[in-house]
């Protein structure tokens, strides 16, 4: 492609201009988390004249952050590892097989994602608390019913886009395995899941993102014992004094590890969207 | 949101295999696709499908506090949960109206800027350049980001006294008052353009990741073509460029059009359990309503309208890109 002289300005102009507006929330959150407490409650200022740990170390006891994390890393993993097994199951049959009910099992499952949350989270909230009465197996304020929750959320997206990835994978692959003597299970353990690596890895990111960051469902679903970090965090600004300098070192623990992996992993959602979704 | 592109995708016949593919015909139906799809269907049915019928049923009960141990004993309400909340003259449904028109104005200014910045993003960082990896990088952090992470560091840079905005637009730029004459961006009328610009900075870098993706789809021979026919840059943005984003653009926009429009998140962690008139979106509204005043058939009466609205919406706009597309 050739380019214009001008292009090369207007380049740096404007995308200096949107690094800005996405890099100052970002910096304020790092500096914030590195002052004292009369520095984040008096004016604002860009650059931290004293700068201090202590934070990092306060944000433990404030809060019991721990189980916050601990909370919200058990649900998390566990849908994510669910949705993607039940995903991959799911999205070979749609790929590979031709049966009745093909078309009406995509586009149900598929249309529940566009519904509003607000629309379920009434009566499955009724649901829990109901089977919780008539069973005795705890779901309301449990991880176990959060985990369920969550892991439902990512599904349709992550099959649909599972279908797009094998779709790419040649068949010819999944009938040299039967022919060496594997069912077509062996064959999508053997080959297809081999190959579709990259598919894999980017819908585990999305779901981990999804359980991870959601705030809807844990605000009604947990207790205090349950509580993850999406409404955990929020009790640094109930107190009368809001403890700012904390809440930002607990916002960078909480967020460095998966924007981390999220930046190690995303050419692998960047291929996945490209062979799967936007096709 | 998967949903509108699947349909699509079903119903364009090249995404159909061509029968050579198909497997040898067998005597007796298949049962393993059924067992493979069993445990996805069940769950979606039993979280999604299920409960969004109950909430159906729900929203036709006089289903107050009173009944919520034992809802089965409630009394049925008719359509009065439904009159109750279009009633635009009474109380309760002038206010539903009022968040509507909040929501919709919130959803095209979130969804117009995403897609504008997302765009502008993607074609400029389209041919190569140096630090392009690192910068796509950043770029994508907000996405990345757990949600209440960037809500909450938001609404601390959003904050009258001490937060970065006052401080750069009062005492930096002299734009707005300092001290006591400064101004709230979190109570008041402000309080809808800091929700707009909460979301804007969450929403574009997805624009931008699905936009970048969608280009690495556009062959560079077209490009090629073009330029030994003489087109200039810009006509080559609006030659090849867009109109060969054109598919991925239409779901992209549909999709953050449902997300927007749903959009819980970002009002609750921003302004907590009240938020101001001016920024009361429809699922915070429906929330409060239910929740806050534990009148659960009304608020599933709202939920159920705001569903039909937003299925009327995307009927609309598939059909109207459908007839488009057999135009041109």
């Amino acid at each position: 492609m050739s380019e214009p002289r001008w292009l090369p300005w207007a380049r740096r102009i404007l995308l200096g201009l949107i690094g800005l507006f996405t890099l100052t929330p970002l910096y304020v959150m790092v500096t914030s988390a590195m002052k004292p407490l009369h520095d984040v409650q008096g004016e604002f200022h860009w650059i931290p004249t004293n700068i201090t740990f202590q934070p990092f170390v306060d944000i433990w006891s404030t809060i019991p952050l721990a189980k916050y994390f601990v909370n919200s890393l058990i649900v998390s993993v566990s849908a994510t590892v669910i949705s993607v097994v039940i995903a991959v199951f799911a999205a070979y049959a749609i790929s590979r097989f031709r049966f009745p009910g093909r078309q009406f099992f995509s586009v149900t499952v598929l249309s529940t994602q566009m519904f509003p949350g607000i629309l379920f989270l009434l009566p499955l909230f009724l649901i829990f608390v109901n089977v919780g009465n008539a069973t005795g197996i705890q779901l309301y304020g449990s991880r176990l019913g959060l985990t369920i929750t969550y892991l439902t959320f990512s599904l349709p997206f992550s099959i649909w886009m599972l279908v797009g990835y094998f779709d790419s994978i040649p068949k010819e692959l999944d009938e040299a395995a039967m022919v060496d003597g594997n069912g077509p299970i062996g064959a999508l353990l053997r080959v297809v899941v081999p190959a579709a690596i990259p598919g894999i890895v980017a819908v585990a990111i999305y779901g981990f993102m999804t359980a991870w960051g959601e705030v809807l469902f844990a605000s009604v679903m947990t207790n205090q014992d349950t509580r993850t970090l999406a409404i955990g965090l929020q009790e640094y600004s109930t107190q009368v004094d809001v403890y700012w300098n904390q809440v930002m070192a607990a916002i960078l623990v909480v967020s460095i590890p998966i924007v981390a992996g999220f930046l190690l992993l995303q050419r692998y959602l960047v291929a996945g969207l490209t062979a799967g979704a936007v096709k | 949101m998967a949903s509108v592109i699947s349909m699509k995708r079903d119903a364009e016949p090249d995404a159909v295999r061509p029968g050579r593919d198909a497997k040898p015909k067998r005597r007796r139906p298949q049962l393993l696709p059924y067992l493979l799809l069993a445990p996805a269907f069940l769950l979606e049915l039993l979280i999604h499908l299920g409960p969004m019928l109950i909430g159906v049923g729900m929203s036709f009960l006089k289903l107050t506090q009173f009944f919520i141990r034992n809802w089965s004993a409630a009394p049925g309400a008719g359509f009065d949960n439904y009159k109750l909340a279009l009633e635009f003259d009474a109380p309760v449904g002038a206010a539903l109206l009022h968040s509507f028109w909040i929501t919709l104005g919130y959803t095209l200014l979130s969804v117009g800027l995403s897609w504008l910045i997302g765009t502008t993003a993607a074609v400029l960082m389209q041919s190569t350049f140096r630090g392009k990896g690192t910068l796509r990088a950043f770029f994508l952090v907000p996405y990345a980001l757990p949600m209440y992470a960037a809500v909450i560091t938001w609404s601390f840079m959003l904050q009258r006294d001490n937060g970065l905005v006052n401080h750069l637009l009062g005492t930096d730029l002299h734009l707005v008052g300092t001290g006591q004459d400064a101004p709230f961006w979190l109570i008041g009328g402000n309080s809808f353009y800091s929700l707009v610009l909460v979301s804007v900075w969450r929403s574009w870098p997805f624009a931008f990741l699905i936009l970048m993706a969608g280009l690495q789809n556009i062959p560079m021979d077209l490009y090629e073509a073009a330029s030994i026919d003489g087109a200039s840059w810009m006509r080559q943005l609006r030659s090849v460029t867009l109109p060969l984003l054109q598919p991925v653009n239409q779901v992209l926009v549909l999709v953050l059009f449902l997300w927007t429009f749903n959009d819980f998140n970002t009002p609750y962690v921003l302004f907590g359990r009240s938020a101001p008139t001016q920024a009361d979106l429809i699922s915070i509204h429906i929330y409060q309503s239910s929740f806050i005043t534990w009148n659960f058939g009304s608020g599933a009466a709202m939920s159920v309208l705001l569903l039909l609205f937003l299925l009327l919406v995307t009927a609309g706009y598939l059909l109207v890109n459908a007839r488009r597309r057999k135009h041109v």
